[in-house]
């Protein structure tokens, strides 16, 4: 089976300094990626070289089987590439419905697919909330708004940055609900989080990321057997 | 001062903020979208007002200098961007600075070209001649009424497109954060061109609709663009509604600084700018550090 996301040697600069060092990577349609590693390992800049949000950028990127020359951040959207960024960018002047409705875009293979309704469902904090601006939620509020606002666009794989950083731990604990909840909708995505444990409950594979390289890959399974590996690459 | 002559200078005040308004809200939205500054943004306002004499003289119709002024800075609002700005989106201050620089002067060449230097006055329409007579020695010109209520329609009819429509809501998402909207699948490339294009009419708008009160002169657009920056850092940068308010605060600032502080007329507006910043260093609606 073609690869739903593939990179080659991907590189990445800020100015002159080199950030990612040859990432090769493959995520398969409908996985759930975990990406872990220390603070300023690269993670985040992976995340935004694969949405097109950082401009120097060398090596191979496949999407579904083709390569990516060049892509602005608004094709790896209509490719079917969603983004949940650090911060969670979500528009303050915008109300909880606008935030929503303006990322709406429908199924690539036209059948019923992610909508308002659907998202509401899956956040009835939302509903209740729909007519506040976006500066007036609460963190765990937002969070799920950047993740309703991902589903919007009816992706085949989301990028999540720093799912629950600053969350309190029940309103994580809905987070983590909620991306098990996409996995069953067919749903790929590349999580960053440094909750390895929670990460583990859902993710069919962990990357561990060290100075812009991946240094280990498997399942969690694979990564509870040998606790070594966190210690050396995520213990403080 | 009675309260009739404080009512003409309040109407005055609110009038000189509302064309001031349509003016800055192009700036504001121009800087805040499209991360351009567009120092030419004054010049358009000149070439509004010369369009709009020649346009009258040519027809004799008021309306139809108007209509066709806006029609033809629309047009070329869209040109200027697909030819100019676009080059502009992402270089640095300096770049942006000199070629819109260097698009007032050579838009100032054209107006010679086509329209000369001298000094001209444009009719209002004939059934807003004349004056309301409001005591035995005060009346206010019917035609500065109605200034107002366009300029307030105009206003709102801004403020309609950007509350209720999908583009509307693509531009106020934009102000804030650009990178995110891309990430959402929505190209910049249309929306900024109609973005400038609309900011260019309604600033050849504000010119076409003053220049029967004022006169139409070579340099009217520089005291504008000047007034305008100060506008749109008053109300914070992006921000239409901050736009609004800080036009009303100059509007008010300058006439009444005028009547009561008459010794400070002149740097009444840039006192008040300087007191709002030490308040709210982003500007008055401002959120975004800048
Ligand atoms: N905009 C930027 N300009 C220059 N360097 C940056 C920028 N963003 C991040 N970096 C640097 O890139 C490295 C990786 O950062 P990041 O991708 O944010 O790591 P992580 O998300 O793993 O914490 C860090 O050393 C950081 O200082
Ligand atoms: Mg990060």
């Amino acid at each position: 089976m073609t690869a739903l996301l593939a990179t080659e040697r991907l590189e990445a600069f800020y100015g002159a300094s080199q950030i990612l060092h040859g990432i090769d990577l493959a995520i398969a349609p409908g996985e759930t990626v975990a990406l872990v590693g220390r603070n300023g390992m690269g993670k985040t800049t992976l995340l935004r070289s694969l949405m097109g949000l950082v401009p120097t950028r060398r090596g191979r990127v496949a999407w579904r089987g083709r390569d990516i020359v060049a892509a602005k951040p608004e094709d790896m959207a209509r490719a079917g590439i969603a983004f949940v960024p650090e911060g969670r960018g979500i528009f303050g002047s915008l109300d909880v419905v606008e935030n929503l409705v303006m990322a709406a875009r429908p199924r690539r293979d036209g059948r019923p697919g992610w909508n308002l309704e659907r998202v509401f469902a899956l956040f009835p904090r939302l509903r209740e909330r729909r007519r506040n601006g976006g500066h007036q939620l609460s963190g765990g509020e937002q969070q799920m708004l950047t993740i309703g606002r991902a589903l919007m666009t009816n992706p085949d794989l989301v990028l999540v940055d720093e799912a629950t950083e600053g969350l309190a731990p029940m309103v994580a604990q809905a987070i983590w609900r909620t991306l098990a909840a996409i996995r069953q909708d067919g749903i790929a995505t590349l999580v960053v989080d440094k909750d390895v444990a929670s990460l583990s409950g859902f993710a069919d594979r962990i990357l561990i990321m060290v100075k812009g390289e991946i240094v280990w890959s498997g399942t969690p399974a694979a990564l509870r057997a040998e606790p070594a590996i966190l210690d050396r690459h995520l213990g403080v | 001062m009675d309260l009739v002559t404080f009512g003409v200078q309040l109407l005055n005040a609110v009038q000189y903020g509302l064309v001031l308004f349509l003016v800055a809200s192009g700036l504001t939205l121009v800087f805040g979208i499209l991360g351009v500054i567009n120092l030419a943004h004054g010049a358009f306002y000149m070439l509004g007002a010369y369009t709009a004499f020649w346009l009258a003289a040519a027809t004799g119709s008021f309306w139809i200098a108007l209509v066709g002024g806006v029609a033809i800075a629309f047009v070329v609002g869209m040109l200027m961007e697909d030819v100019f700005v676009r080059r502009l989106y992402g270089r640095d201050h300096l770049a942006q600075v000199l070629l819109s620089f260097a698009l007032i002067l050579i838009l100032d060449e054209v107006r010679l070209h086509l329209f000369g230097k001298d000094v001209h006055s444009v009719a209002p329409p004939d059934f807003l001649q004349g004056s309301i007579q409001l005591t035995d020695t005060l009346s206010y010109p019917v035609y500065r009424l109605a200034v107002c209520l366009f300029c307030l329609l105009v206003a709102l009819a801004i403020f309609a497109v950007l509350r209720w429509t999908k583009i509307g809501m693509v531009v106020r998402a934009g102000a804030e954060n650009r990178e995110m909207v891309r990430a959402l699948g929505i190209s910049f490339d249309r929306v900024s061109r109609y973005v400038f294009a609309v900011g260019i009419a309604l600033a050849a708008l504000a010119g076409i609709v003053v220049a029967p009160i004022s006169t139409v002169y070579p340099g009217m657009g520089d005291g504008m663009l000047i007034l305008s920056f100060v506008v749109v850092v008053l109300g914070g940068i992006g921000s239409v509604a901050g736009a609004a308010i800080g036009a009303l605060a100059v509007g008010l600032t300058d006439t009444f600084g005028k009547v009561f502080f008459p010794a400070f007329s002149s740097v009444s507006v840039y006192l008040v700018m300087a007191l709002i910043l030490l308040w709210r260093p982003n500007g008055i609606l401002g959120r975004r550090e800048v």
